[in-house]
């Protein structure tokens, strides 16, 4: 029998993943960050529901330090789709005492978010929050179920995990407890790219080759914004660069590139000798990073 | 390009970790800054080199241990294929681990020690492998770094495997000797084992043709959401939404809805924007109807030639996974695709030893125990047995205490 190529496979399962989320919770929610996989995400959605309406609204949780490309994205995709949009400051956080910001050269909101995830789904009381979280990013996510329990303080706990058997997902839950789902468990970073080709995704310009300012921080290319805590021995160079990932400006790392147009993408991750998720300052803190920040809640 | 799930089987000390450490990074899928943690770590191997394992132990607890505890996932692909490992750990206290990584896999590495053979565990690994019905196995015999290479050894250890493949009824096996520590037939032809004139291991993944089981006239879609916009331009639509689980349906095919039994004719199948004449299997689409029926989320569409088992009593086969014990005066819930619906083990038939595969009566069933029972239903299912079709024989047991998922059903006869 024929089998599908594996874009179309990966497509499908996505969009059975996602109407299972549709089926089986009361109130779901899509965690939408302007970055390539949840934008993936949005168009898998138009492809599950359309052309009823999402079941879902989008929420974003804003730092307060994303790049501006990427608001501007955010803005006009939802304008464009015509679903809803509901954001978490996690300046309003900060503001009310909440969550404290981070000091000195290296600081940024990325831990903070987790508080103002946490906030925002109790405030709305969802019941489920699908995300753009891949398998192949990084450890800790290897081992993801693709229907995460979570405890009511959005707490993970490895150990506790349930058995995920053929394609049947099991979203029952308590009151006060959370899934998160990740519908693209299975895809690499080169199939996420492959599918934006292939669907002609637009994306936020700062991924594709571009000038900016940069400093150089452990290492790697900063780019020079209010938000960076920068001193005198940061010396601003003006390089052409791209993003290969998008968190916040403070701890999102340029690579050196000319790749303007998607194919040039391609090429350069295919030959690429730094995995996506290497540019992410969040993740080298420690070895095990990742797995402490989803056992304190982080997505 | 497809993709190629598979499960790797084997222990700790079967040499697993590292025969997959091997694949990724013989294959290029290992990348930089990856590297540079691993030559970082800790761990290296007696001789010095980097002990690959460590590619594959993703959690702190089994990195502090050495072993590995849940099923992990691991990505690569090459220019023929794209890869997806469902590594499960290999001891017997991880069944319920194996019989997860393998319900969804296309074939098994079944890794077995050169030194040691056929052992208990091989026994247990295979069993499992063809319970769970994956149609393809790879026996790899490892270490043979450790037996001088030996040829001999390699041959016995194959026709005494033939033998335990015979007894699980395992009818697609291929066998290759390697050695996962040297890079032996993993990814190139060995100069060592030049006797050997059967496919590395990549080269033989890349190329393998996984037989189908499903029976092609099987064709099953359980309906995921009903589309209804029910705006003003588009008053009347309505669609259901599922993927396609096996079999194929096309536009003018008559299908029948199941429990409820009504019949229509499809009228279209649409994707977004496109409007294909067919789904196979594996596609997620949205199927109109000419006629106006009462159709839900659980349901399924079948084609009218050939239908599935219909009924509320059920006989199938049982892996419990839970570390409370099976409960046969509770209700559970049983999930079977998107159908929910209360059920009660109306009877235990026997358990199977998984070392000895000799049937035991008994009447308790505990974590990772293995069985034929008899499940009760509250709702009818349109199933098929598992034999014949996986994506549409299999369901799960849930606890309506806890919502966790405390067993794995295949369903083996319909006892109505």
């Amino acid at each position: 029998m024929k089998q599908l190529d594996y874009l179309d496979e990966l497509e499908a399962e996505a969009i059975h993943i996602l109407r299972e989320v549709a089926g089986q919770f009361e109130k779901p929610a899509l965690l939408f960050s302007g970055g390539k996989d949840s934008i993936t995400l949005v168009r898998l959605a138009e492809k599950a529901f359309r052309p009823g309406k999402f079941p879902f609204p989008l929420v974003h949780i804003d730092t307060g330090h994303n790049f501006e490309e990427t608001i501007t994205y955010r803005d006009n995709m939802i304008k464009r789709i015509g679903e809803k949009l509901i954001v978490g400051h996690v300046q309003d956080d900060i503001d009310a005492g909440r969550v404290v910001e981070q000091k000195g050269k290296n600081a940024s909101r990325n831990q903070l978010q987790t508080v103002t995830l946490l906030n925002t789904i109790a405030k709305h009381q969802f019941d489920a929050c699908i995300g753009g979280a891949r398998r192949d990013e990084e450890k800790a996510r290897a081992k993801e179920r693709i229907f995460s329990v979570r405890d009511e303080f959005g707490q993970w706990d490895p150990k506790r995990q349930r058995p995920e058997l053929w394609n049947i997902y099991n979203g029952k839950i308590h009151k006060g407890e959370n899934v998160r789902v990740f519908p693209i468990s299975n895809w690499t970073e080169l199939d996420v790219w492959n599918y934006i080709r292939r669907e002609k995704i637009e994306l936020p310009t700062i991924y594709f080759a571009h000038e900016r300012d940069v400093i150089t921080r452990n290492g790697q290319l900063m780019a020079a914004s209010p938000f960076l805590n920068m001193d005198d021995e940061d010396v601003v160079e003006r390089r052409n660069v791209r993003f290969r990932t998008v968190g916040d400006m403070t701890c999102t790392a340029a690579v050196e590139s000319y790749a303007f147009e998607i194919d040039n993408i391609i090429d350069e991750i295919s030959a690429s000798r730094v995995s996506e998720r290497g540019a992410r300052m969040d993740d080298k803190v420690s070895e095990a990073a990742m797995e402490d920040r989803k056992k304190g809640g982080y997505f | 390009m497809n993709i190629l799930k598979f499960l790797t089987a084997g222990s700790v000390d079967d040499g697993k970790s590292t025969l997959i450490g091997r694949l990724l990074y013989d294959s290029g899928a290992i990348l930089v800054d990856q590297l540079e943690a691993l030559q970082a770590s800790n761990r290296k191997n007696d001789d010095g080199t980097i002990d690959l394992a460590i590619l594959t132990d993703g959690l702190k607890a089994e990195r502090e241990q050495g072993i590995t505890i849940d099923v992990a996932y691991k990505y690569f692909q090459t220019d023929k294929r794209k890869f997806i490992i469902a590594d499960t750990p290999g001891h017997i206290q991880y069944t319920r681990n194996m019989v997860t990584g393998a319900s969804n896999a296309g074939l098994a590495i079944i890794l077995i020690d050169a030194r040691k053979g056929v052992i208990e565990q091989t026994i247990r690994h295979s069993f499992l492998v063809s319970l769970l019905g994956l149609p393809q196995v790879v026996v790899c015999v490892n270490k043979m770094d450790m037996v001088d290479y030996d040829e001999a050894v390699f041959n016995k250890i194959v026709s005494d495997y033939k033998v335990l493949a015979g007894k699980v009824g395992l009818k697609n096996v291929a066998y290759i000797p390697v050695s996962a520590l040297k890079g032996d037939n993993i990814v190139h032809p060995s100069e060592r084992m030049t006797w050997f004139k059967g496919s590395s291991l990549l080269p033989y993944l890349e190329a393998v043709e996984i037989p189908t089981d499903t029976l092609t006239e099987h064709a099953r879609f359980p309906v995921q959401w009903v589309v209804r916009p029910q705006t003003e331009e588009l008053h009347d639509y309505r669609g259901y939404a599922g993927r396609v689980s096996s079999g194929s349906f096309r536009v003018n095919d008559k299908v029948t809805v199941l429990p409820s039994g009504f019949t229509s004719t499809i009228s279209k199948i649409e994707l977004l924007d496109s409007e294909p004449e067919a789904a196979i299997s594996g596609m997620s689409v949205t199927i109109h109807l000419e006629d106006e029926i009462d159709i839900s989320r659980g349901d399924t569409l079948v084609s009218a030639k050939n239908k599935p088992h219909v009924s509320q009593l059920i006989e199938a086969d049982l892996c419990w996974m839970d570390t409370k014990a099976l409960d046969t005066t509770h209700t559970y819930f049983l999930q079977h695709n998107s159908k929910l619906t209360r059920c009660r083990i109306q009877e235990i038939l026997y358990k199977v030893n998984i070392n000895t595969l000799e049937q035991e009566f008994v009447e308790d069933f505990k974590l990772n125990d293995i069985g034929r029972i008899v499940v009760k239903t509250a709702d009818p299912l349109a199933f098929d047995l598992y034999q014949d079709n996986k994506a549409n024989g299999g369901a799960i047991l849930i606890d309506s205490r806890t919502n966790v998922t405390v067993g794995a059903l295949m369903f083996r006869a319909n006892a109505d």
